[in-house]
């Protein structure tokens, strides 16, 4: 098992590497000058040539990866194009915010999720689980921008019980930061709570279908038992993974809320740097978020092994 | 085998099981005492497992027990709500199903998993449960016992895990234990010592059981009366002996019969075989012989029976024939010409001559397909203009007694045994001069099975073809080859004709293989066992 | 009520209404729209009346028309990816499955990295460099998605050559194609056709989020996503304009959404409860 656990970390440590050869590479591959392709509209042969210079194109592109990891991993992001500042100051504060907006909905998501995808199971066929598929099938459906416009419609505005723009500074209360960024935060639970909730449905109900289940019932254990005792220590594997996986999606997700609410995370700094063509901006954001996806899908996979009894010990 | 029995513990009348429309069990009744074995025999379908498993008040989702009477000790197992069922199950009357390896939680060890119940209602101390689950564990002969339970399921093997499950019933010391068909997936020399320690242990405690099996041989072992369901109605019903030396019913006796053994000489070979392998050596990926040095011939309409337990390499042998899996070393010549030892190399006359059946019927006919397509592609694919497909396959359906108007359906519209014949017309569509018949008849029920083997010889009376008939069931052997090859991890540890073979002097694997396979005699297991000591 | 041979399910039936609603609109929308999609046609946020049905936007162009061009834009060029990213991993799936070997190892190590990394990151990379004309998205999203069908694809070709009918086949010396059109597509249908379904809805909300945040669709073309931006200033007032792009997208995923589960659960009960 320690081996599977190894392999699986280096395998991790690789993805990471290629994402970052991907996110590098990715700018280079593609086709034009990339000077050209970057200064757009005031592409003159002067300013291309002097862009060429600052960004050092005219250099082997295998140095330039080089430099650019190297200088990465020590926390020097190079500078931003648009505004000529340090990438890496500019970056922390919005990773902080983007954080703490995670960590805020992934813990009322989760527990939430998953009790109601047990609960759902258990209940199969019940008008509870029926009513909570419906629900959760129009939720996915739905895209994160109209949950986010019609909570701000009704909470912000009608009613006016919380802010529309999530205007989070550095200096704030954590309260207060709460109370800012509570909108943001329902819209990306409701998203998550609803792929989350029917993975975890899926994932109990295979496990109630298991012929051990069936014989414990056999046994003549009640059905909280059988749950408790037999279902749940199966379900633990697929349920973290479904929690893995999801806390990947919000990764994601996290950008288009941050939108909606004008959220200064790092997902808003992303979109903007993609618009104005900031390139090491770009690259700065789309290695942290790499590294965040990668390194929860890791966790995932590793917390199933340990917790799948079968691999703990083996024959 | 005569024992004191004691009085009635489950009076069952009447008893009826509906799914919706469908009546799955009919009007059945039965009494079982206290001691008593009662065996629940019949083929798939006929309603055995229902009800053994309503005698614990419990069925299967859309199912329902919509008449009839159970009377457990005094009360009608009918009458009581969830609450008092549940306190039947485990503690009163026990199961034990036919797939141990699924029917323990890989979560938790076997010990754990064996104590469960009595830890919760026996009201005894833990230890003094655990003490009892050891000597259950010894009583079962398994390995060990102090510390067998500390294992994880998946940690043993097979028949280990069988026992284990007759321990998980008896650890709370039930009146009734319901045996669900429980040696049907083990192979045939693990079947005999389960099957000694399962009757060992009702014995010594006194235990009742229901024993539901669809092998009269095996089940003619540990019962004291026989009920033989057919369709969930209830055909006949009496005393172990009577039922197998003396059946009344046409069914019954179709069951018990003594399946006669067939002609099997040959006349007189020709000079060419029709196969021949020297020595015959293939691995997967270099590491492990699944065929190791095997030599065998066969002639213009023999049949060759390969027989083994799993994992012999008898279904290997026919990949390595067939060229699915390259040899390493030997020959295989056909007809006077060597194959070659890929599929690639081989001619499309090759290709043809060779065909092949397989075991399960669902997924060697594509699901997608028309009889048409399925049984007519072979003959437009190897014949062409020559000859009219339709009339063709129309013949063959004829062959088969299907209706020709099944030509258009898909296979899903027909039973197991029809489709198994469908099998055999796409083979023989080909005009083949061998056909390697592979467990053709392990999945299907006695009665059908005997059907197809029937029109298997048949065919070969008619078309002169050969067979090569992998098996694992020596009964068939005996019936059918005239030739056997006796396979053992790969090897072949006896080969040539039938009745050299099975007489003796015998290989010593023979042997056991010979004596493990349970006759419908009450007494034959006593004799094996005392032999074995 | 039955479809194919099977029951339609009430939320099936609804379903498949939405989407044939919305289809009709994108192919109709040239002849069902009363006016051209950016042609200003009175003052910005005029309410709804009798002639613009829904109002008009914040140029002054109808709402209504703008919806109708959108469906032909988000839902068009969304079926255009995800036919793409079809055609790109079917292929290699089939090709990785019957191969094997280390064309299948390479194949399916590829994928497995891809898998682990984050696509619209991704997106973002190759957008920031190429920006955002249509073909670079389809193209990108396109290659971006195809990775997943390729698991799909794979797994299913795997999975149905390992059953005896396709040996069968191949024993018979029948060649690769015949095999793969005739023995294994067929079967593998109906779960594809499923995860045409899926994948559609993935990349229609994808589009849209992309426009929505500015690096999709450019304005002035009709679509849904850029719509939602462009009108959510007004999101504070009364207007109810931002709702109805956003809704639209909604309910066509709704729509498709209810009728691949209904697809999905029919194949799972002809194939499970077999007993």
């Amino acid at each position: 098992m320690i081996r599977l656990i190894a392999l699986r970390l280096a395998f991790g440590a690789m993805t990471l590497w290629a994402a970052s050869v991907l996110i590098f590479a990715g700018t280079e591959i593609l086709p034009g000058d990339l000077a050209t392709a970057l200064l757009q509209n005031s592409a003159t042969p002067e300013n291309v040539a002097e862009l060429r210079e600052r960004l050092g194109l005219n250099r082997p592109a295998l140095v330039r990866y080089g430099e650019w990891l190297g200088h990465a991993a020590v926390g020097d992001l190079g500078t931003s194009l648009s505004n000529e500042r340090p990438v890496a100051s500019e970056l922390a504060p919005r990773l902080r915010n983007t954080l703490f907006l995670a960590v805020f909905a992934a813990s009322i998501a989760v527990p939430l999720a998953v009790i109601l995808g047990l609960l759902a199971a258990i209940w199969e066929g019940s008008l509870f689980d029926r009513g909570v598929n419906m629900i959760t099938l129009m939720t996915i459906s739905v895209p994160e921008y109209l949950v986010g416009y019609l909570l701000v419609k009704y909470l912000a505005v009608q009613w006016d019980l919380f802010p529309a723009l999530a205007n989070v500074t550095q200096d704030m209360e954590l309260g207060e930061r709460l109370y800012f960024s509570f909108l943001p935060m329902v819209t990306l639970v409701l998203v998550v709570v609803a792929h989350m909730m029917r993975m975890t449905r899926a994932s109990v109900l295979a496990i109630m279908a298991s012929p051990y289940v069936e014989m414990a019932f056999l046994k003549g254990l009640s059905k909280s038992r059988v749950v408790i005792r037999h279902a749940f220590p199966n379900a633990l594997a697929p349920i973290i993974s479904v929690i893995a996986l999801n806390l990947a999606y919000l990764v994601v997700g996290v950008v288009v809320v941050e939108a909606v609410f004008v959220y200064p995370g790092l997902g808003q700094l992303m979109v903007d740097a993609v618009s104005k063509h900031d390139l090491p901006v770009v690259q700065a954001c789309g290695l942290l978020f790499a590294s965040a996806f990668i390194l929860l899908n890791l966790m995932a996979d590793v917390m199933g092994i340990l917790s799948n009894p079968r691999l703990r010990k083996p024959r | 085998m005569s024992r004191t029995l004691g009085d009635v513990i489950l009076d069952v009348r009447n008893l009826r099981i509906t799914a919706g429309k469908n009546v799955l069990v009919h009007d059945v009744s039965f009494q079982l005492r206290r001691g008593e074995v009662l065996g629940l025999i019949g083929e798939s379908g006929a309603g055995k497992s229902t009800i053994g498993l309503a005698a614990m008040g419990y069925t299967r989702a859309g199912c329902g027990i919509t008449g009839g009477s159970m009377v457990y000790d005094g009360t009608d197992i009918r009458s009581m709500d969830e609450a008092g069922r549940r306190n039947l199950r485990g503690t009163h009357i026990a199961y034990i199903a036919q797939s141990a390896a699924a029917s323990f939680n890989p979560a938790h060890t076997i010990l754990d998993q064996v104590c469960e119940i009595p830890f919760r209602e026996s009201g005894l101390s833990r230890e003094a449960v655990r003490a009892r689950a050891i000597s259950l564990f010894r009583e079962l002969d398994l390995p060990d016992p102090e510390h067998f339970g500390d294992r994880f399921p998946h940690q043993v093997s097979g028949g280990q895990l069988q026992r284990a499950m007759a321990a998980m019933a008896m650890c709370a010391r039930p009146d009734i234990v319901v045996f669900d068909e429980p040696t049907t997936a083990l192979d045939v020399t693990t079947q005999v010592e389960v099957l000694a320690s399962f009757r060992k242990l009702i014995r010594e405690h006194n235990t009742s059981a229901i024993y539901i099996t669809h092998d009269l041989a095996v089940v003619a072992q540990i019962a004291d009366e026989i009920m033989v369901l057919r369709h969930g109605r209830m055909v006949e019903h009496g005393p172990a002996t009577q039922i197998l030396q003396n059946p009344q019913q046409d069914y019954t006796r179709r069951l018990v019969a003594d399946r006669a053994e067939g002609h099997l000489d040959r006349p007189e070979a020709e000079a060419r075989p029709l196969l021949e392998l020297s020595h015959v050596t293939a691995s997967y990926s270099g590491l492990f012989k699944v065929t190791n040095d095997v030599s065998l011939t066969i002639h213009r309409g023999d049949t060759l029976a390969v027989v083994g337990e799993s994992g012999s390499g008898k279904s290997t042998l026919a990949r390595v024939i067939m060229g699915l899996l390259p040899r390493e070393q030997g020959d295989i010549v056909f007809d006077g010409t060597p194959l070659s030892t890929g599929l690639r190399q081989r001619t499309p006359d090759q290709l043809r001559r060779i065909q092949m059946i397989y075991q399960s019927p669902d997924v060697a006919l594509n699901p997608n397909q028309t009889l048409y397509e399925i049984i007519g592609r072979p003959v437009s694919f190897y014949f062409g203009r020559k000859r009219d497909t339709r009339a063709r396959v129309l013949e063959l359906l004829r062959l088969m007694d299907l209706p020709e108007s099944y030509i258009d359906r898909k296979p899903g519209a027909l039973s197991g045994g029809q489709k198994q014949r469908v099998g055999i017309a796409r083979a023989l569509a080909a005009e083949p001069d061998l056909i390697i018949c592979d467990e053709v008849t392990s999945a299907l029920d006695q009665l059908v099975g005997e059907e197809i083997l029937r029109l298997l010889k048949r065919l070969q009376d008619e078309l002169g073809i050969a067979y090569l008939f992998i098996t694992h069931d020596l009964g068939t052997v005996k019936r059918i080859a005239n030739k056997v090859a006796v396979m053992l991890k790969g090897q072949m540890v006896a080969g040539g004709e039938t009745r050299v073979v099975f007489a003796p002097p015998l290989h010593p694997y023979t042997d056991l293989l010979l004596s493990s396979v349970p006759e419908m005699r009450a007494d034959w297991l006593d004799e094996v066992l005392l032999r074995g000591k | 009520m039955k479809l194919f041979g099977h029951r339609l399910t009430i939320p099936a039936a609804i379903g498949l209404a939405i989407v044939a609603i919305n289809v009709i609109a994108a192919l109709g929308a040239p002849i069902l729209a009363p006016f051209p999609e950016a042609e200003v046609v009175g003052d910005a946020w005029a309410e709804a009346d009798a002639t613009y049905w829904l109002g008009l936007d914040n140029l002054g162009r109808d709402i209504f028309s703008r919806l109708l061009y959108g469906a032909r834009m988000s839902i068009g060029l969304s079926l255009l990816i995800t036919m793409l990213s079809f055609a790109l991993g079917i292929v290699m799936g089939f090709t990785a499955a019957i191969a094997k070997g280390w064309v299948d190892t390479l194949l399916s190590r590829g994928v497995d990295l891809m898998l682990a990394m984050p696509t619209l990151i991704f997106a973002f990379v190759v957008l920031s460099v190429l920006g955002t004309d249509i073909p670079v998205l389809i193209v990108t999203l396109a290659i971006l998605d195809s990775v997943k069908v390729f698991r799909l694809a794979r797994s299913l070709a795997v999975g149905i050559s390992a059953l005896e009918y396709v040996e069968v086949a191949k024993l018979r010396g029948e060649r690769l194609p015949w095999i793969i059109t005739r023995e294994i597509l067929p079967n593998a249908m109906a779960p594809l056709i499923a995860e045409f379904g899926l994948r559609f809805t993935f990349a229609f909300l994808f589009v849209a989020a992309l426009s929505f945040l500015g690096l999709g669709i450019q304005p002035p073309a009709a679509d849904w996503g850029s719509m939602v931006r462009d009108y959510r200033e007004v999101i504070a007032l009364d207007v109810p304009a931002p709702f109805y792009p956003a809704g639209a997208i909604a309910l066509m995923t709704i729509g498709v959404n209810f009728v691949v589960d209904w697809m999905l659960s029919i194949h799972a009960s002809s194939h499970g409860r077999r007993a």
